[in-house]
């Protein structure tokens, strides 16, 4: 066991972890911060990205100890002060970028990363940076319009209306 | 997992130490190594965590003109900072997906030695000389076969220096799934010749494809390479693809790598 403190979504955390806890597992079973989802545990899916210091990363494959001291963002975070949806999960709303939602989080943060890097990107950009994002329900159409219209692009012309 | 110990030294000489411990093993990024321990198919007693060594993180000019990279510098790192070798950064660029890239290691990735992984291309064809905590080991003396290295137990890698060639071109052949390579090549052109490395395709790992250096030396275009034929045998034979079809990438690889360089 070793003590480990962090920053989750602005709030300073420590506990006690063993040295094989992953930071999804910490997250989700120590924290209760239960939105970051665990789809394959194989750092395939993108199901539990989040932010360290401010990178997306995959939490199935880091472990909780090497946090220690980070600055880590999760889906619980994104939401603008006041509750309601932030810009880039308002517009998986209003441009139907889930079905199930079982993706979404990692999606969202994911999004998040990239335009912080990009603020505009190409409808490849987004493409590209979703490749390790997996969605069994949406066919990703919608995915990639949510993002850049979070980004303020029209999106009138992307397919699948 | 099996139960294990995890320190976080802040130097190399502290991580050398502690890696010294019976059934110690170095924990990069932890890309491959955490699935792997996941499977239990890897059970050290103690991971000594480099993530937090600042020596051994970034991306340098050294005076003889080498991109110097610190072993556990993350691909994403060497992807955005490695701009004075663009083939290079193009091929760290490459390497599975964003989330991957920012927490894969360029050593971690060596050490592994993958056959279908992308950066012992770039090592091989560059030329680069792997750095470790006790000596220095030429491109071309480290890897022995697939996940096969010349490193000894306990040491680690703590700088990678490429030299930087005039031209240079990473192909890659996506393998979709797993985003690795089904077939890579990287050519390098140099004052004093071309090098060619593949990865992804021999059952020997990576390798230096020496007719198609020796013809592009004397001629870089595709088409000194278009009339080359390497053999199947010994080339990985999958699901994914024979040997013959592997053997014909490289040599399609190799030309269009070419023709992205010059
Ligand atoms: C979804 C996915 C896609 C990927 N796609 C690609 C791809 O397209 N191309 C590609 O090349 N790779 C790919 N990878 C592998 C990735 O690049 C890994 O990061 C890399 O192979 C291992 O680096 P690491 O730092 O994560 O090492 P770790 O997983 O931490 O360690 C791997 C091995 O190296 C040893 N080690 C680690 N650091 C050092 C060091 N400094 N010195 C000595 N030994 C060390 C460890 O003990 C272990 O044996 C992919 C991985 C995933 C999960
Ligand atoms: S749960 Fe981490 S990548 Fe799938
Ligand atoms: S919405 Fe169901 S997996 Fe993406």
């Amino acid at each position: 066991m070793a003590q480990v403190s962090m920053t989750v979504n602005g709030k300073t955390v420590s506990a006690d972890v063993e040295g094989r806890t992953l930071l999804s597992e910490f997250l989700r079973s120590d924290l209760h911060l239960t939105g970051t989802h665990v789809g394959c545990d194989t750092s395939q899916c993108g199901a539990c990205v989040v932010h360290v210091n401010g990178d997306a990363v995959k939490a199935c494959t880091m472990f909780a100890a090497e946090a220690d001291g980070a600055d880590v963002g999760t889906i619980e975070g994104q939401a603008n002060e006041d509750g309601t949806l932030n810009n880039i999960q308002q517009a998986f709303q209003d441009h139907h970028g889930l079905q199930c939602g079982f993706c979404t989080p990692g999606m969202v943060m994911s999004a998040a990363a990239l335009l912080k890097d990009n603020p505009k990107p190409s409808e490849h950009d987004v493409r590209a940076y979703l490749e390790g994002n997996i969605c069994r329900c949406t066919g990703y159409h919608n995915i990639v319009k949510a993002i850049m219209a979070a980004s303020g692009q029209d999106v009138s012309s992307i397919a699948a209306e | 997992m099996y139960e294990f110990d995890l320190t976080r030294p802040t130097t190399i000489a502290d991580a050398v130490a502690a890696l010294n411990e019976e059934d110690a093993q170095a924990l990069g990024g932890g890309q491959t190594l955490i699935p792997t321990m996941k499977q239990r198919l890897a059970m050290p007693s103690k991971l000594v965590s480099l993530g937090a060594i600042p020596e051994m993180k970034g991306v340098c000019m050294s005076d003889a003109g080498e991109v110097c990279i610190g072993g556990a510098t993350p691909h994403a790192v060497v992807s955005a900072e490695a701009t004075a070798f663009p083939g290079l950064a193009d091929l760290a660029g490459q390497i599975g997906d964003p989330a991957v890239r920012n927490r894969g290691t360029i050593g971690g990735s060596l050490a592994n030695n993958d056959p279908s992984a992308c950066y012992p291309a770039a090592a091989l064809a560059a030329g680069a000389t792997i750095v470790t905590n006790s000596r220095e080991i030429a491109a071309d003396d480290f890897f022995e076969g697939m996940f096969e290295t010349s490193l000894e137990e306990g040491e680690i890698i703590t700088e990678v220096r490429f030299p930087v060639p005039e031209v240079s071109h990473y192909e890659k052949f996506l393998q979709p799934a797993s985003r690795f390579a089904l077939v890579g090549v990287m050519v390098a052109k140099f004052a004093d010749g071309v090098r060619v490395a593949v990865t992804g395709a021999s059952e020997n790992g990576v390798f230096r494809w020496k007719e198609a250096e020796q013809a592009l030396s004397a001629n870089f275009s595709a088409d000194a390479v278009s009339d080359l034929a390497l053999s199947g045998d010994e080339m990985i034979s999958d699901l994914h693809g024979s040997g013959e079809y592997r053997a014909h990438l490289v040599n399609v690889m190799t030309g269009r790598a070419v023709k992205a360089a010059s």
